[in-house]
């Protein structure tokens, strides 16, 4: 037996909307007690996907294994699953304990249980009072925590969550990010949580799902997915790059030499194999961009002049015109003593590690 | 007028979930019914006009329609009457929508209720009241003499005046209610956005808000016209000989010269003055506009004719608001203290909103002081105070029946009415499937056609199936004009319903079965409440459908009312309108608190 066991294997999970394919042969595996976020652009297929796994629409081919059981055509009653949705769903004709013990009750939780579950879920989400007003008479961040209670209180094998943070303001959005990541340790349970916003997957998940017009982009880690992009998607979409096409001219000592407009010839990690003269975006973040001070020396060096220098907070953005119209943005921890002009030439540099090359036709040459 | 084109900056309507594209069972009841007993007898009775006294195909009718000019007249009558009705009933209902429009949702709420008061309230009533207020003897006149502003008594009813003010007051909530469902709809940052740009109070009113309520002034003013000549109660009450409408004319021909052939005819002729105002309305406005679906069309799809009148329209506009502005002006130069005449408008509003709501809700209590009296007539001030007209009531078999088949037919048209219409509302609400649009048309086309043809055709077809002049006949009758009512009512609350507490119940183990019982239907319970209470109070006020076809002993309290009205309008009358008064108030006010308290605890919709 392996140690981690799966919680929820899908496998080829098709939906179309009459002609348009919503979900294009999906496969995902979540690990038991694993926190997973599917990101991606709206329309990209989120929504359908975590609906697919509650059982709230009908895929149109593939399947979905929950607990290793064959979950497919049951019913989203059948599933044993908990849902937090983006407007909360909460029973308005209820109070809120009425609405968290609906689901104890569903189950069959003997009466004589509930009440100790209940308020035990209030205590975990810090709502021991208000258990009998109705849920129209709380604020939105105290109704989301009343839907997240809803849905973990009978001890579902996994939780899904659709934006649940999508209605509130941005201080609260960042309260409960943590609240949530909280309730999920505490719980050691699975969840599959649903985002667009990158900064919320980073900072909640375990391993991140970025979808894409209703396919798997790329699954990995936070860390994998910024700094080790699969595709060309996925640089531009999480983070900045920088992103300039160029071509490949040939190989030098396990690296790639590259031919860049106006910048000039660049190192990158090798890739294999790799085609002489192929057309080809050079990617890097700009954390991983230095302003050299003149005596270090780096793989790839370029010159250039200071076009602009934003301060936000604590990272300072600086812009470079290197030629041809292209610019690299390098960004900085914002220092009082170190201050770049605008008009300022200087040197930047990289390692030819921290880049990446991507085909142009959008998928990595590696 | 200003053109429906420019109101085609606000949002278009989400797309509709394709679901499954079957025939739903859930709307067979209504479709069956609506067929057999709307659609058949209807065109029955309006293809017998083709045909000779002896059943043999003939143009013998429309010849009479042609060579007779009475009926010529009678349709530019009614023509006449329709069309001012709408006039006055847009001009009135304009400032109030407006009101209701731009108020705080709970002072919205209860002034609400008060412009459907009299929507509510029988229209015998009403007509009743208008005769007390002012008859020869009413109260106008009385002040007006009393105070030596006249020497005789006006005559204010029974000619063409008289029929105004029933009508403006009959229909006038229809408009209020049709214009204000557009004006919520208006973004109230619009108008602020104007502003910032520099358009003053005028030209902010008039080129902004004014035309992007266009499309309930122009869906309001169709259904008022169209309501206005299927009409023929407040005209018979209150107008004179020259007032007859053309529905008068079929009464007539059925009800005294049984003359069906001919009564189609008439029917037809009606029909065709329909088709024509739609066609109009279709080349000026589009017809979409109605209920302000599909505010998207671009200025290019229009007909000519449409953007003619867009181009006039903003023309007109422009030039209202210059005039507004400058008035405004001028005016705030008088009362600088006022800053910029906002509160000079406002408080115009509110004034002028203050004399229509009275003209609303104010006459019809003028039938409860009248009921008290000791004389035998209506006069004003009543002579106070005596029992008598009631005790006479309670005590003729003859009231007391009617008034209690009238309850009994209410309640099994409201019950049969939600059994067939709820599913059929669903369905609608939730599914596409294959006819939806065909089933929209049948199911809301007894709301346009006259109660007329309808009570015309089931009295024809009932005659020969042998069951005219039965209970059953007017709840089969009932049920066919509260079918419309209750769809809407129910499709309403069904779309408001959020389907994600459905599927939240799902994911918590609940079965079909479970959700509905414990969530779906607990929430939407006073919706349905109040859908009831509706058919009810349609069914128990409905007089066209009950004078054709009930007949002898079988009578309905409307019908009785209306047959006594046409003799005399005596205390006793009054009496009956008075506790008919007081009980549909109280119904409607309890089913408004029962629909409020569906909002379970405060804030929410
Ligand atoms: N009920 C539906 N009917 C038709 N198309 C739909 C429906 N639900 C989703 N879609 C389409 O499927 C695609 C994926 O939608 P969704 O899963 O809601 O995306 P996301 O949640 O990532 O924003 C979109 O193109 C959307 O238009
Ligand atoms: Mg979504």
């Amino acid at each position: 037996m392996t140690e981690c066991k799966n919680k929820l294997t899908i496998r080829g999970l098709t939906k179309r909307y009459g002609s348009a394919t919503a979900l294009d042969r999906v496969d995902l595996d979540l690990v038991d007690g694993e926190f997973l976020t599917m990101l991606g652009p709206s329309g990209s297929g989120k929504t359908t996907l975590l609906w697919a796994v509650a059982g709230l629409n009908d895929p149109d081919g593939g399947e979905i294994w929950i607990d290793g059981r064959d979950a497919t055509h049951v019913p989203a009653s059948g599933r044993d699953i908990g849902m937090v949705f983006q407007n909360y769903a909460l029973f308005p004709h209820m109070t809120v304990r009425e609405n968290i013990s609906f689901p104890l009750e569903m189950r069959k939780v003997p009466a004589a249980n509930r009440p100790q579950a209940i308020r035990r879920a209030l205590e975990m989400i810090k709502l021991e009072h208000v258990g009998d007003r109705y849920c129209s008479q709380l604020s939105g961040g105290q109704q989301q925590r009343i839907a997240l209670a809803r849905a973990f209180v009978a001890n579902p094998s996994i939780i899904l969550m659709d934006e649940p943070l999508g209605a509130l303001d941005k201080k609260l959005r960042d309260h409960l990010q943590l609240e949530i990541k909280r309730l999920h340790d505490e719980l050691a349970t699975t969840v599959l949580y649903v985002t667009h916003d990158q900064e919320e997957a980073m900072v909640m998940s375990d391993r991140i799902c970025l979808m894409n017009g209703g396919r798997i982009e790329q699954i990995g880690t936070p860390d994998e997915l910024y700094f080790r992009p699969a595709t060309l998607f996925a640089a531009d979409f999480l983070g900045e790059s920088n992103l300039i096409s160029g071509r490949i001219v040939g190989e030098d000592a396990d690296r790639l030499v590259l031919e860049l407009p106006g910048i000039g010839t660049l190192r990158a990690p090798s890739t294999t194999p790799y085609e002489q003269g192929a057309g080809i975006v050079h990617f890097t973040r700009p954390e991983s961009l230095s302003i050299l001070s003149g005596t270090e020396i780096k793989d790839n060096l370029v010159r250039g002049e200071v076009a602009d220098v934003v301060v936000s907070g604590a990272l300072t953005k600086v812009f470079v015109s290197v030629g041809d119209g292209a610019t690299l943005q390098v960004s900085q921890l914002t220092s009082v003593s170190q201050r770049v002009r605008k008009g300022e030439l200087l040197t930047i540099g990289w390692d030819a590690d921290v880049g990446r090359v991507f085909a142009d036709n959008r998928r990595e040459v590696a | 007028m200003a053109s429906a084109d420019v109101a085609a900056a606000t949002t278009a309507p989400s797309p509709a979930r394709p679901g499954t594209h079957r025939l739903r069972w859930q709307t067979l009841p209504v479709a069956v019914f609506l067929l057999a007993l709307f659609v058949v007898p209807v065109v029955t009775l309006l293809s017998i006009s083709f045909f000779d006294n002896d059943g043999s195909p003939s143009l013998e009718h429309y010849k009479r329609l042609v060579d007779v000019p009475l009926y010529g007249k009678v349709l530019l009558a009614t023509i006449k009457v329709a069309f001012f009705t709408m006039l006055f009933c847009i001009v009135g209902a304009y400032p109030v929508a407006y009101l209701l429009a731009t108020s705080r949702k709970s002072t919205r709420n209860w002034l609400i209720i008060l412009v459907l008061m009299p929507f509510w309230t029988s229209v015998l009533v009403r007509t009743f009241a208008w005769i007390v207020l002012l008859g020869r003897k009413g109260a106008v006149n009385q002040v007006l003499t009393a105070f030596g502003i006249t020497d005789a008594p006006v005559q204010m009813i029974y000619n063409f005046t008289g029929v105004m003010i029933g009508m403006t007051h009959a229909l006038m909530p229809l408009a209020v209610m049709t214009m204000l469902a557009v004006m919520e709809g208006i973004d109230p940052n619009l108008t602020k956005a104007a502003a910032t740009m520099g358009a003053k109070g005028g030209t902010r009113f008039w080129r902004i808000y004014f035309p992007l309520t266009m499309p309930g002034v122009a869906s309001a003013a169709l259904l008022v016209f169209i309501a206005s000549l299927g009409y023929f109660i407040t005209p018979a009450l209150l107008g004179g000989p020259q007032d007859t409408m053309i529905v008068q004319l079929i009464i007539f021909q059925i009800r005294e010269v049984l003359n069906w052939q001919f009564a189609g005819a008439i029917g037809v002729l009606l029909v065709i003055t329909f088709m024509l105002i739609f066609m109009i309305y279709d080349r000026v406005f589009g017809l979409s506009v109605i209920g302000g679906a599909a505010r998207t069309a671009s200025p290019a799809e229009g007909s000519m004719i449409r953007n003619y009148a867009g181009r006039v329209g903003t023309a007109i506009t422009w030039g209202l608001a210059q005039i507004t502005d400058a008035a405004i002006t001028v005016f705030a130069r008088w009362v600088p203290a006022r800053r910029g005449g906002v509160g000079f408008s406002r408080g115009g509003l509110y004034l002028v909103c203050a004399l229509i709501f009275a003209f609303i809700a104010l006459p019809t209590l003028f039938v409860v002081p009248v009921s008290f009296t000791s004389e035998a007539f209506l006069t004003w001030p009543p002579k106070l105070f005596s029992l008598q007209w009631y005790q006479m009531v309670f005590e003729s078999p003859v009231w007391l029946g009617a008034a209690t088949r009238s309850f009994v037919v209410a309640l099994i048209t409201a019950s049969v009415g939600m059994l067939f219409a709820v599913p059929c509302a669903f369905a609608l609400a939730r599914d596409n499937f294959r006819g939806k649009s065909a089933l929209f048309g049948l199911v809301f086309a007894p709301l346009i056609v006259p109660n007329i043809f309808i009570a015309v055709g089931l009295f024809f077809l009932f005659s020969r199936i042998g069951i005219a002049g039965t209970t059953l006949a007017v709840v089969l009758g009932h049920t066919v004009i509260v079918i419309p009512y209750v769809v809407v009512t129910v499709l309403a609350v069904v779309k408001g319903y959020d389907r994600n507490l459905d599927h939240a119940a799902a994911t918590m183990g609940a079965s079909r079965m479970q959700t509905f019982h414990r969530v779906t239907f607990p929430v939407i319970r006073s919706g349905m409440v109040a859908s009831f209470m509706f058919a009810f109070i349609i069914s128990f006020d409905e007089l066209t459908i009950a004078l054709f076809v009930t007949g002898g002993r079988v009578t309905t309290l409307p019908k009785l009312m209306y047959e006594d009205a046409l003799l005399a309008v005596s205390p006793r009358l009054a009496a009956v309108a008075a506790l008919l008064l007081v009980s549909m108030s109280i119904v409607i006010l309890a089913s408004e608190l029962i629909r409020r308290k569906g909002g379970f605890g405060l804030g929410t919709k």
